[in-house]
């Protein structure tokens, strides 16, 4: 293992923090009716994205799923242009055509998708042009384990695995596929099922920010190498806001009365019709559903959250941290703040 | 007569249907929590829960109709319908005619559709005049809680493949899942006779391809079908004060095509505009250009507020790129002046 040097910890402190923090106040915007329809957060796999980035060089291209916000933060896309786009303005990044889910960086290669897998293809692209250009560089796919059934992701493995594509597959794996645990609609075991395309595979603590670190130090100089090949890593993680900002399944936990009144009238009128299923086989589904919503409670636990992990664990830094945090704050919040005059200064006009 | 939400009368319609055929089931994404009713009902064997894997199990939908079961599949959003398009494009759509006319495809696809609410070009499309440009296939979109769940019966009993398109304007439980999230200060602008409406005391299919005069008039045709049509009526009462009398048919169906009732209406009126929330190049707008032109009813003006571009996050672009009252207004005082 190679030692992790206290200058790349705080890196990542910062890296982590900075994205976590910017998602707070995307948090507040979005409850504020300030950004319209979906906003899926990328808080509680900072270290999975902090860990990855850190090893990247320029030239490097990064695929994002949906939850886009802390790949392009880390990767050094300004953070105002970010906040204008989640804000639909024209000065945005994308120019507000984009939104959250559909962001883009010509300059920094890096990509978004709302389409669950399509990061897979992208990534697998991106490795073929550098492969033919001749660089060191490599390609980056961002994905959760929900993806892991969707046949293109499927394909991009043994693409990238039979054209020695140096791809990194970054498996983001919470077990929740929206409201469905992924376990149960899983077959085998995917580190299993990647292998089997001759990749090699390998598990991480996805909020252990060190840990990723170290596993990616060892799958960079197989990427980076004259002949290189594709390397996979399954890292775990807890989304603490769901699916996305405002998760049914969360609502049910956070104003029980409102949720469950709205559903229970129907729901028991509908397991008491006196037409459909036997009896107790509608009674078990109803009571998996119920156990399902019970099970989703263990999400909004900061238990395993990446950046209270790392200040836990390395107690001597924490001046430092305390720094950082100070620093991220200062520079968000006049960030924010401008954005936010920016943007009522226009609607008062 | 009673009164439902849109929503609400799909699932009445669709407990109404599977209470009376046990070989009806549902299968899709997370069904279980969206379609919670139903499994509370039917229990798992009905309603059935997948990982994310459309190209699977909308192609297993396809043959699960052959053996003959009555599959609906449920794509959460039309926009999904790209990683899955081969199980409609080169299957359920061909088999009727590779068969000799002897193995037919009883399926339907549910699934969301539309826009309006600030989600961005991979959530909010409607595609319906791409899915019905492929031969064998009907594609219904419903524009009132009535019309919802009458349309699913026809869906249902039909002997050939359906995809049933509602639009998330429409559907409460699609706008609380991805327009406001729970939160109580974001609003669209939901049509509210598309979204309440009274419903039949017992649910009965409507026959197929038949479109609907949702109101009479003599100097404008407007065509449309979906959340527009509620966008049609309201042009239509503006027009009404300026003394423009217009005509506002509810095609239900973009396939089969009600072309009759086109012709009918722009033979009387000369005057059409086709408002259309999908695509307008190449699609169901531009077919009914091709009708009237083919039935040579002239001389008409035509004209046609549909999606041109990609919808565009920013709320007040996307108002703008999709079908509004201003854009049929405008157009509409174009032709009468």
């Amino acid at each position: 293992m190679t030692l992790m040097r206290e200058k790349t910890i705080l890196e990542l402190y910062e890296a982590m923090y900075t994205s976590r923090y910017l998602e707070k106040i995307v948090t507040q915007l979005w409850e504020k009716g300030n950004i319209y329809g979906e906003m899926h957060l990328g808080i509680g796999e900072e270290a999975i994205i902090a860990g990855v980035l850190s090893h990247l060089i320029p030239g490097d291209a990064i695929s994002t799923d949906h939850r886009s916000t802390p790949p392009f933060v880390m990767r050094g896309v300004d953070i105002e242009s970010l906040l204008l786009e989640f804000l639909g303005h024209p000065k945005g990044l994308c120019s507000g055509l984009g939104g959250h889910m559909h962001l883009f960086c010509k300059e920094l290669l890096l990509t978004s998708s709302g389409i669950v897998g399509s990061s897979g293809p992208s990534a697998v692209g991106f490795a073929l042009a550098t492969k033919y250009q001749k660089t060191k560089n490599i390609a980056v796919a961002f994905f959760g384990e929900g993806s892991m059934n969707q046949g293109m992701l499927l394909e991009s493995l043994n693409l990238a695995s039979s054209l020695n594509l140096p791809v990194l597959f970054i498996c983001k794996d919470n077990n929740w596929a929206i409201t469905t645990r992924s376990n149960e609609v899983t077959g085998g075991v995917l580190l299993d099922r990647v292998r089997g395309f001759g990749i090699e595979a390998r598990e991480v603590d996805g909020s252990d920010c060190m840990a990723v670190w170290q596993a990616v130090e060892t799958a960079i100089p197989r990427l980076r190498k004259r002949n290189p090949a594709p390397y996979f890593i399954q890292a775990s993680c807890t989304h603490n806001e769901g699916h996305f900002l405002g998760d049914p399944l969360l609502r049910f936990h956070r104003s029980p009365k409102k949720e469950l009144g709205a559903v229970t009238g129907p729901l028991t009128k509908s397991v008491l019709h006196y037409k459909g299923g036997r009896l107790d086989k509608r009674i078990s589904s109803v009571s998996n559903v119920l156990a399902l919503i019970a099970k989703a409670r263990a999400q909004l636990s900061f238990s395993n959250d990446p950046i209270r992990r790392l200040e836990k664990t390395q107690t001597h830094l924490k001046d430092q941290f305390a720094q950082i945090k100070l620093k991220v704050e200062k520079k968000i919040n006049s960030i924010s703040e401008r954005v936010l005059n920016l943007v009522q200064e226009e609607a008062s006009l | 007569m009673r009164k439902m939400e849109f929503a609400e009368a799909i699932e009445s319609a669709l407990k109404h249907a599977m209470t009376n055929d046990p070989d009806i089931f549902l299968m899709g994404e997370d069904v279980h929590t969206l379609r919670i009713n139903l499994l509370a009902q039917f229990g798992k064997e009905r309603v059935i829960s997948t990982s994310i894997s459309e190209s699977a199990f909308l192609g297993a939908g396809v043959t699960a109709a052959m053996a003959g079961l009555r599959p609906i599949i449920e794509i959460m959003l039309i926009d999904f319908i790209g990683v899955a398009i081969d199980a409609l494009l080169n299957h359920a759509s061909k088999i009727l005619t590779f068969s000799g006319g002897k193995w037919n495809v009883p399926l339907v696809v549910r699934t969301s559709c539309g826009g309006g609410y600030g989600d961005g070009g991979q959530h909010e499309q409607s595609l319906w005049g791409w899915l019905a440009h492929i031969p064998g296939l009907h594609v219904v979109v419903p524009s009132n809680p009535s019309d919802a769940g009458q349309l699913l019966l026809s869906a249902i009993e039909s002997d050939h493949p359906v995809i049933y398109l509602e639009h998330k304007l429409l559907a409460d439980y699609w706008l609380d899942y991805m327009g406001t999230g729970g939160r109580e200060n974001v609003s669209f602008d939901v049509p509210e006779k598309g979204a309440i409406g009274e419903v039949p005391e017992k649910w009965e299919s409507l026959p197929i391809g038949k479109a609907n005069i949702l109101r009479e008039g003599d100097d404008i045709t407007l065509i449309s079908l979906g959340v527009s049509v509620h966008r049609c009526l309201e042009a239509a009462n503006i027009l009404s004060e300026d003394e423009i009398s217009v005509e506002v048919l509810d095609l239900r169906w973009v396939s089969p095509l009600d072309k009759e009732a086109i012709i009918t209406s722009v033979s009387k009126t000369k005057r059409v505009i086709v408002v259309d929330e999908d695509y307008m190049r190449f699609g169901l707008s531009g077919e009914i250009a091709a009708i009237l032109a083919e039935e040579n009813i002239s001389p008409i003006q035509f004209g046609r507020v549909c999606t041109e571009h990609t919808i565009p996050f920013n709320r007040h672009l996307e108002d703008n790129v999709l079908p509004n009252v201003n854009r049929i207004l405008a157009l509409a005082r174009k032709f009468k002046s």
